[in-house]
């Protein structure tokens, strides 16, 4: 298969096309706005849509009135556009619609900076929206692995009825890679939940997540939850990485985890047995896998571009029974793998 | 026997939860009559609101979305461009379209966009229990303007009609009241040209009903008809304020 040279993001709106994605709702922002201005040139020649939207609020409502006719949508933005996003996020969920968000995470709070940051990932996999709910949280590492994750989180969004995100960040989505896409691919799933038209053959389709009765509301929050187990017990993802003899072993995702690999070959060229666990997917997350492949580390490190987000879901996933230190830069610094050595002999008390 | 008078097929024949003397109910009834003239039922997607006709998924018998509060135009631009052979019509009241939601209707109307928006303006938040909104009255006594709005402190209500008939989008902008029979055959006359439009992709189109909240003026049923016509339609005059043929 022929491979191509592209920048993160634009391959990442060729990937969403190929798999099927009818309609992107967008608003231009940095470090995202490749992935707009792509759809834009691609996306209507190839019978889909593309509309630039008046705000974000606007653009993920329209997500949700085009996944509410069955169609697979999409919407991107970075970090505070992700904010004002919000709201629409939990209607969908509420309302049980799937559809694919895309976050190019710059450096917050507020207006914060351009520069790549993984400072979202509490609200990306613990708040983002109110009430109940999840979203399936996506971290791809490598331009190949946001194509395949866009097409993996159209399916599992179709499969769960559920908003799937992927978390990528300003170096993934601004970096140049050679990519391989797959075959092109249609509209796999039956949706007869969807409101586009009853032909007068079928009771009409109500999309909704309003339930006026408190019990019927926690009725159907508790039923989502059980989807949300059946999750957890069969999604988790994560790439390890020399962890079989480490002592010392890095947990990071998404660009940063990149510069941990980095930073375990040169320890690994200087004999410390160092290791890597890249969690695929931050919600669910893989605990499962961190624990099992930590077993015999004496120390694990959490790496991220934040002040420390992830940390206490590691911490979670060894059950606080193993040393957990955090490194990070934040506000758009990207850690050096030298950084990263320094701070894994430090955990080693090696000089 | 002839049947005269009936409940619209795509009206759902269950009780509706509006207050004894509120409006709202007309204005469902014709847009069911219109959805039903024109067949159309199968093939067309409502949009509800948040306020008291969020419920409206419930009554209109057409597939039907709840749009987050204000969002609407939003949701059904969504709709529509993913399935543009569909009829979509959004129902909103006035907090719903004309405040928290003004960006979104502003622009779902100067893009053109091909849907038909039933505005109902009762100069009220009705379903939050009788706060002021956009289209509140100077004076008028809501429950956060206890003394009656003073524009030097609340500013001044919002004519949707005519601020939206300046875009180019607007095909139809038309005001209507629903207080007296002759007015109840004009706004169905305007609502049927709505859905028109929308058949003949003539662009957006806007019916604004005055409607009453008898429950948070503070009125009896009769008294909210008066009310109606003797202060909302001199503030909001009745009439067409674009009809035009949308140049894309
Ligand atoms: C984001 C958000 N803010 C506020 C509310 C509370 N709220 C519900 S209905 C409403 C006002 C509705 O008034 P209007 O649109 O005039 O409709 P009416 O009830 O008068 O028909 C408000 C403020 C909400 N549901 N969501
Ligand atoms: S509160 Fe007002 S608008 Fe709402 S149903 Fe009652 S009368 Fe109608
Ligand atoms: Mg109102």
């Amino acid at each position: 298969m022929e491979k191509k040279l592209m920048k993160g993001n634009e391959a990442l709106a060729e990937a969403a096309i190929r798999c099927g994605c009818k309609c992107f709702f967008g608003y231009p922002i940095t470090p995202q706005t490749e992935l707009s201005e792509y759809m834009a040139k691609r996306m209507n020649a190839s019978g889909g849509v593309f509309l630039q939207a008046e705000s974000e609020i606007a653009a993920i409502n329209m997500v949700l009135g085009a996944a509410s006719t069955g169609v697979r949508a999409m919407t991107s933005s970075s970090s505070p556009g992700i904010s004002l996003k919000s709201e629409g996020i939990s209607y969908i969920a509420g309302s049980d619609l799937p559809c694919v968000i895309i976050n190019v995470q710059r450096g917050g709070p507020g207006l914060g900076g351009i520069q790549p940051s993984q400072a979202d990932y509490w609200q990306a996999t613990k708040g983002l929206g109110h009430g109940d709910f999840h979203v399936l949280v996506f971290a791809p590492s490598s331009v190949q692995e946001v194509v395949d994750m866009v097409s993996y989180a159209f399916d599992m969004a179709d499969k769960y009825r559920m908003p799937a995100m992927l978390l990528s960040d300003g170096l993934l989505g601004q970096m140049m890679e050679p990519v391989v896409f797959p075959e092109q691919k249609s509209e796999a799933i039956e949706k007869p939940w969807a409101a586009n038209g009853h032909k007068n053959e079928r009771k009409h389709n109500i999309i909704n997540s309003l339930y006026i009765e408190a019990t019927d509301l926690e009725n159907t929050v508790v039923e989502r939850y059980k989807k949300y187990d059946e999750i957890k017990a069969t999604l988790p993802d994560a790439e390890t990485y020399m962890t079989d003899d480490a002592e010392y072993i890095i947990t990071a995702y998404g660009a940063t985890a990149r510069v941990c690999k980095s930073a375990v070959n040169l320890a690994r060229a200087e004999g410390i047995k160092a290791g890597l666990i890249r969690p695929k997917t931050l919600w669910p997350f893989p605990s499962e896998i961190i624990k099992n492949a930590t077993e015999n580390a004496k120390a694990i490190l959490c790496v991220e571009m934040s002040t420390g987000q992830m940390v206490d879901d590691v911490k979670l996933a060894v059950e606080c029974k193993k040393n957990v230190e955090f490194f990070g830069r934040t506000g758009g610094v990207i850690p050096t793998p030298a950084e990263v050595l320094a701070q894994i002999k430090k955990l080693g008390g090696i000089e | 026997m002839a049947v005269v008078f009936e409940r619209p097929k795509s009206l759902a024949d269950i009780r509706l939860h509006y207050c004894p003397g509120c409006t709202h109910g007309i204005i469902h009834r014709l847009v069911c009559e219109v959805i039903d003239e024109m067949g159309i039922e199968g093939d067309t997607v409502g949009v509800c609101p948040v306020g008291c006709s969020v419920f409206a998924y419930n009554y209109f018998n057409c597939d039907m979305i709840e749009a987050p509060h204000g969002r609407a135009p939003a949701v059904a631009t969504g709709v529509k461009r993913a399935q543009p052979d569909k009829f979509v019509f959004t129902y909103q009241g006035d907090g719903d379209l004309a405040a928290i939601g003004t960006c979104e209707t502003v622009h779902a109307a100067t893009r053109g966009e091909n849907i038909v928006v039933i505005f109902v303006n009762n100069t009220i938040y009705g379903m939050t229990g009788g706060q002021m909104a956009p289209t509140t009255l100077p004076g008028q006594v809501s429950t956060t303007t206890p003394f009656g709005r003073d524009p030097k402190l609340a500013g001044f209500p919002v004519r949707v009609c005519e601020m939206l008939s300046t875009l180019d989008g607007v095909a139809l902008a038309q005001r209507v009241a629903v207080d007296s029979v002759p007015h109840i055959r004009e706004a169905k006359k305007a609502i049927r040209k709505a859905f028109e439009n929308q058949r003949d992709k003539k662009g957006f189109s806007i019916v604004e009903v005055l409607s009453t909240c008898p429950t948070n003026w503070g009125l009896s049923p009769v008294d909210a008809i008066k009310r109606l016509q003797d202060e909302m339609i001199p503030y909001y005059p009745l009439g067409v304020y674009a009809d035009k043929e949308v140049k894309f």
